[in-house]
C-alpha cells in the first residue's frame, strides 16, 4: 500500500471510532424524568413525624447491584430544610456572580447553579464525620459542610474574613471533614481513596465521598483509584457529577462510555437523577450503608446540569444552545421540582413558601453584605507576611524582596 | 442489569449549532488583579508593551531581522498580530504545509482557551484538529505514538495550561525524551510538539500561573522553547513543529494579547537553541526569556539612566539546550551576570546557567552571578505581583552586581 493510502485508511478508521453522530450522542441521556412530577402523598401534621413518599420510578439506574428502594422516608422539617439549603446555595452563588461582574471578585470562579441538589442531598445522607472531597466547583459543598456564607463570599473577595483568610480564592475552600476544592482535574479522586483508607484503618464507621466531573472521569488516576479502592475494599463512593460538559466539550464527545456509573467495571454503580434532591439523599444514604458495611467502594453518577458557564469568563453558550439551558431551567430545576412537591404533599402552603424564600434571603443577604463590608486587607507588611506560616508557628523573621524589606514577626 | 437510564435531557431541543459552535474564550485574558506599584513608584511602573524596543512595531523593524529568510525580508508582507494570532498563523501554516500534522488537546477544536486554534477546525477538518478527553497523560502518550509512527508523525499537542502538564510527566520524561535513544535511532517521536501556556497572568493563583520549564530542562532528549513576542512565536513554533526532536513549547499567557507586532504573513522559521542579543552593553549581562524580558527592559533602562550602566540583554529563547556560546561570550565581555525568570528560584533554570557561567567564565567574573526569580512559594491568589520578579528587584540585582 502506498504511504498516502495507508494514512488515509488509518484516518478513516480513526474518524469512525472517534466521532459519534450527534443523535447517538444525545440519545445517551434521552429518557424522561421530570424533577417536578410528584407522586401522591400527604404530609402529617407533626413536622417531625416520618412519612413515606414514592420516588419517581426512574430515579436510579443500577449497575451490577440492586438499586435503593423508591420508598423515601422523610419528615416535613427535613423537606423544608433541603429546600432552604438549596435555595441558600443558589442565592449565595448568585451573589458571587454579581460580585464577579462588579469586578470585586477576580480570578477563577466556578459556580454550581443548577447542581445544588447534589451537594444538599448528599449532605443530608451523611454526618459531619463522613468525609468529602471535590473539585473546584466547591462553594455549595463548603457551605453544606458548615462554612458560612460570609466566609465563602469573603474568601472570594480576598478578605481576611474568608475561610482561607482570603488567600486561596474560589477553588481552595476547606472545612471540617471537607478536604477542599481542587484545581487539578481528577487529582482529588485518588486522594479521596486515601482518605477513605485512613478512615477504614482508624476503624471509623464512615464513608468518604470523592466527587469529580464527567470530564474528570477520563483522567487515568480515576481508574487507578478505582482499582486500589476495590482491591482494599475502601469505604469510598466515587461520585461523578455529570453536568453534561467538561468546559466546552460535551460528555459524548469526551467519553467512550457516558454511563459513568458503569465505569468502575468491577465496582457496582448507581446512576441517580441528580436534579432530584430526594433521590440524591436516598442514594447517598444507601451508598453509605453499602460501603461502610465492608463491601468496598461504589461508583455513583449524578445526572445534573450547570446553568451558567464553566467559569465566569465562559458565557456558556458557544458549545450548547440557549434553548437547551432554558429547557433545563424550566423543566428540570431541582429547586422548582422540590417546591412543587412541597405544595402537592401539603408540606407548606403558597404563603409558607414565600416565607421560606424570604427566610433564605434574610439569612444569606446580610452575610453577603457583611463579607462585602469586610475591610480590604490593609496594605501593610504585617498583612503581607501573615499566613506564610501557620499562625503561631512563624519564625523570628522573614526576608522580603530586598534585604531592607525583612519582616520581623517578633518585634 | 436494568438498562433503563435515568432521564434528564431527553426533551432537550436538539441543538443545531453544536457541531460548529462559535468560539468564545473560556478563560478571558485577565487584567491585573492587583498591582503593587504605589502611586509614587519610580521603578515598578506598568509595562509599556506598545513602546517596547523588544517588539517590532513596524514592518520595517520586523523585516530588518537578519534571522528571517531573505524571501520573507524582501516580500515585505506583514500583518499586525498579537501573540495568540501569530500562534494561530503558525499552526495554520504547519497544518497546511505538512499533511501529516495533527492538532489536538482539550477544547482545541473550539479554538482553545486562549483562542490559539480559532478556525483551524473549519480549515483542516475534524480528522486533523480535534478535542481530546480531559486526560493529559493520555494526550501525550497518544501524541508520542502518532509521532513515532513512520508515516504519520507530526503531532501538535496542547496542554491547556502548563500547570496541567504534570499528569503527563511520565510520558514526557520516560517515553518522549528517550524514544530515539531506546529505539536505537530507528524509532523516534521527534515530530511531537507540546504547546502550553505558562507564567503569570495577574490573578492565576496556584494552578494558572506556574512556570514549569525547569522540570523539563533536566531531561536530555527534550527541547524547551519560550517566545517573547508574536514574531518569535510564529518562527520558533514552526521550527519546533518541524524539529525532529520532541519540543516543549511554552507560551507566556499574559503576552497572548499584550504583545503586538508586525508578523510576516508567510512561512518562516527562527533558529532553535540560539539566544538573541537584544541590547549590546559592556557592564553587565542580563539573561531572561518570555514575560520577564519586558521587566528586564525597564530595569535596564533605569540602570542606564540612574547608574549610567551599559546593560547587555539576552533573550534565551531556547531554554534547553541553551546557547552557551552567546552567553559565555557576553559574560566574558561584561564580567557580570544576572539571570531573571518567573519560575521559583531553587532548582530553576537560573541556577544551571549560573553554575555553567562560573565554570566557564570564572576568571572574568567581577561579581557573583545573581538570580532574580519567583520566590520559593506557591503562587498566592492576591500575591502574584509580589511573587514575580519586578523592575525594582531586577534593578536592585543590577546595582548590587555592579557595586560588588
Ligand atoms: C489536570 C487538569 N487539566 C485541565 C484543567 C482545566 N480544566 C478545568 S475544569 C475543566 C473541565 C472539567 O470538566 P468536568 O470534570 O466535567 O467538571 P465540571 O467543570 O463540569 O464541573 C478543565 C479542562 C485542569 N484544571 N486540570
Ligand atoms: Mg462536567
Amino acid at each position: 500500500m502506498l504511504a498516502s493510502q495507508s494514512r488515509k485508511a488509518a484516518l478513516n478508521a480513526f474518524r469512525s471510532s472517534s466521532r459519534k453522530p450527534l443523535a447517538a450522542a444525545l440519545s445517551v441521556r434521552s429518557i424522561s424524568v421530570d424533577a417536578t412530577a410528584s407522586q401522591d402523598a400527604q404530609a402529617p401534621e407533626d413536622p417531625d413525624k416520618p412519612f413515606t413518599v414514592k420516588l419517581l420510578s426512574q430515579s436510579f439506574d443500577a449497575f451490577n447491584i440492586e438499586p435503593p428502594s423508591l420508598d423515601f422516608v422523610t419528615t416535613k422539617n427535613e423537606l423544608i430544610d433541603m429546600y432552604k439549603n438549596m435555595a441558600a446555595v443558589r442565592r449565595m452563588e448568585f451573589a458571587a456572580d454579581r460580585l464577579y461582574k462588579e469586578r470585586k471578585i477576580r480570578g477563577f470562579c466556578h459556580l454550581s447553579v443548577g447542581q445544588e441538589a447534589v451537594a444538599v442531598g448528599m449532605e443530608k445522607a451523611i454526618t459531619p464525620d463522613d468525609q468529602v472531597i471535590t473539585s473546584y466547583r466547591c462553594h455549595g459543598f463548603a457551605y453544606m459542610r458548615g462554612a458560612s456564607v460570609k466566609s465563602i463570599i469573603a474568601e472570594l473577595l480576598g478578605r481576611r474574613e474568608g475561610i482561607a483568610y482570603g488567600k486561596g480564592g474560589s477553588m481552595h475552600m476547606f472545612a471540617k471533614s471537607f478536604y477542599g476544592g481542587n484545581g487539578i482535574v481528577g487529582a482529588q479522586v485518588p486522594v479521596g481513596a486515601g482518605i477513605g483508607f485512613a478512615m477504614k484503618y482508624l476503624g471509623r464507621p464512615n464513608v468518604t465521598f470523592a466527587l469529580y466531573g464527567d470530564g474528570a472521569a477520563n483522567q487515568g488516576q480515576v481508574f487507578e483509584a478505582f482499582n486500589m479502592a476495590k482491591l482494599w475494599d475502601i469505604p469510598v463512593v466515587f461520585g461523578c457529577e455529570n453536568n453534561k460538559y467538561g468546559m466546552g466539550t460535551s460528555a459524548a464527545r469526551s467519553s467512550a462510555l457516558t454511563e459513568y456509573h458503569q465505569r468502575g467495571q468491577y465496582i457496582p454503580g448507581l446512576k441517580v437523577n441528580g436534579m432530584d434532591v430526594l433521590a440524591v439523599k436516598q442514594a447517598c444514604a444507601w451508598a453509605k450503608e453499602y460501603t461502610t458495611s465492608g463491601k468496598g467502594p461504589l461508583v455513583m453518577e449524578f445526572l445534573t446540569y450547570r446553568y451558567g458557564g464553566h467559569s465566569m469568563s465562559d458565557p456558556g453558550t458557544s458549545y450548547r444552545t440557549r434553548e437547551e439551558v432554558s429547557w433545563m431551567r424550566t423543566n428540570q430545576d431541582a429547586i422548582a421540582g422540590l417546591r412543587t412537591r412541597l405544595l402537592d404533599w401539603g408540606v407548606v402552603t403558597e404563603d409558607g413558601l414565600k416565607e421560606l424564600d424570604k427566610g433564605v434571603k434574610d439569612v444569606v443577604d446580610p452575610e453577603v453584605a457583611a463579607a462585602e463590608a469586610a475591610e480590604v486587607p490593609e496594605n501593610s507588611r504585617k498583612v503581607l507576611f501573615e499566613d506564610i506560616y501557620t499562625r503561631g508557628s512563624e519564625p523570628d523573621w522573614l526576608r522580603g524582596r530586598t534585604a531592607e524589606e525583612t519582616y520581623y514577626y517578633k518585634e | 442489569m436494568r438498562r433503563k437510564a435515568v432521564s434528564l435531557l431527553c426533551r432537550v431541543p436538539r441543538p443545531s449549532t453544536i457541531q460548529r459552535p462559535l468560539v468564545a474564550p473560556i478563560v478571558s485574558l485577565p487584567r491585573y488583579y492587583s498591582s503593587h506599584g504605589p502611586p509614587n513608584a519610580k521603578l515598578n511602573l506598568p509595562i509599556q508593551y506598545n513602546t517596547s524596543t523588544y517588539l517590532s512595531h513596524t514592518a520595517a523593524a520586523t523585516l530588518a531581522n537578519p534571522e528571517l529568510p531573505s524571501s520573507i525580508r524582501t516580500s515585505g508582507n506583514t500583518a499586525r498580530q498579537n501573540l495568540y494570532q501569530s500562534i494561530n498563523s503558525a499552526l495554520s501554516t504547519a497544518l497546511s504545509t505538512d499533511e501529516r500534522a495533527i492538532l489536538f488537546g482539550e477544547d482545541v477544536a473550539f479554538g482553545g482557551v486562549f483562542r490559539c486554534s480559532t478556525n483551524l477546525l473549519d480549515k483542516f477538518g475534524p480528522d486533523r484538529v480535534f478535542n481530546t478527553p480531559l486526560n493529559e497523560l493520555g494526550i501525550i502518550g497518544f501524541g508520542i505514538g502518532y509521532a513515532a509512527h513512520h508515516e504519520a508523525n507530526t503531532a501538535i499537542a496542547e496542554i491547556q495550561f502548563g500547570d496541567y502538564v504534570f499528569p503527563a510527566f511520565d510520558q514526557i520524561v520516560n517515553e518522549a525524551a528517550k524514544y530515539r535513544y531506546r529505539g536505537a535511532g530507528d524509532f523516534n517521536c521527534g515530530g511531537l510538539t507540546i504547546r502550553m501556556p505558562v507564567m503569570g497572568v495577574g490573578h492565576g493563583a496556584l494552578y494558572h500561573s506556574q512556570s514549569p520549564e525547569a522540570f523539563f530542562c533536566h531531561v536530555p532528549g527534550l527541547k524547551v522553547v519560550v517566545p517573547r513576542g508574536p514574531v518569535q512565536a510564529k518562527g520558533l513554533l514552526l521550527a519546533s513543529i518541524r524539529e525532529r526532536n520532541p519540543v516543549i513549547f511554552m507560551e507566556p499567557k499574559i503576552l497572548y494579547r499584550a504583545t503586538v507586532e508586525e508578523v510576516p504573513v508567510d512561512d518562516y522559521e527562527l533558529p532553535l537553541e540560539k539566544a538573541e542579543v537584544l541590547a549590546k552593553g559592556s557592564d553587565v549581562t542580563i539573561i531572561s526569556y518570555g514575560t520577564t524580558m519586558y521587566t528586564v527592559e525597564m530595569a535596564a533602562k533605569a540602570a542606564k539612566e540612574m547608574l549610567g550602566a551599559s546593560v547587555e540583554v539576552i533573550d534565551l529563547r531556547t531554554i534547553y539546550p541553551w546557547d552557551k556560546v552567546t552567553i559565555f561570550e557576553s559574560v566574558k565581555k561584561t564580567g557580570r551576570c544576572v539571570i531573571v525568570h518567573e519560575a521559583t528560584k531553587s532548582g530553576g533554570v537560573g541556577g544551571e546557567i549560573a553554575a555553567c557561567v562560573q565554570e566557564e567564565c570564572f576568571l572574568r567574573l567581577e561579581a557573583p552571578v545573581s538570580r532574580v526569580a519567583g520566590f520559593d512559594a506557591p503562587m498566592g491568589l492576591i500575591f502574584e505581583q509580589f511573587n514575580l520578579p519586578d523592575v525594582a528587584r531586577i534593578f536592585d540585582a543590577i546595582k548590587k552586581t555592579l557595586e560588588y
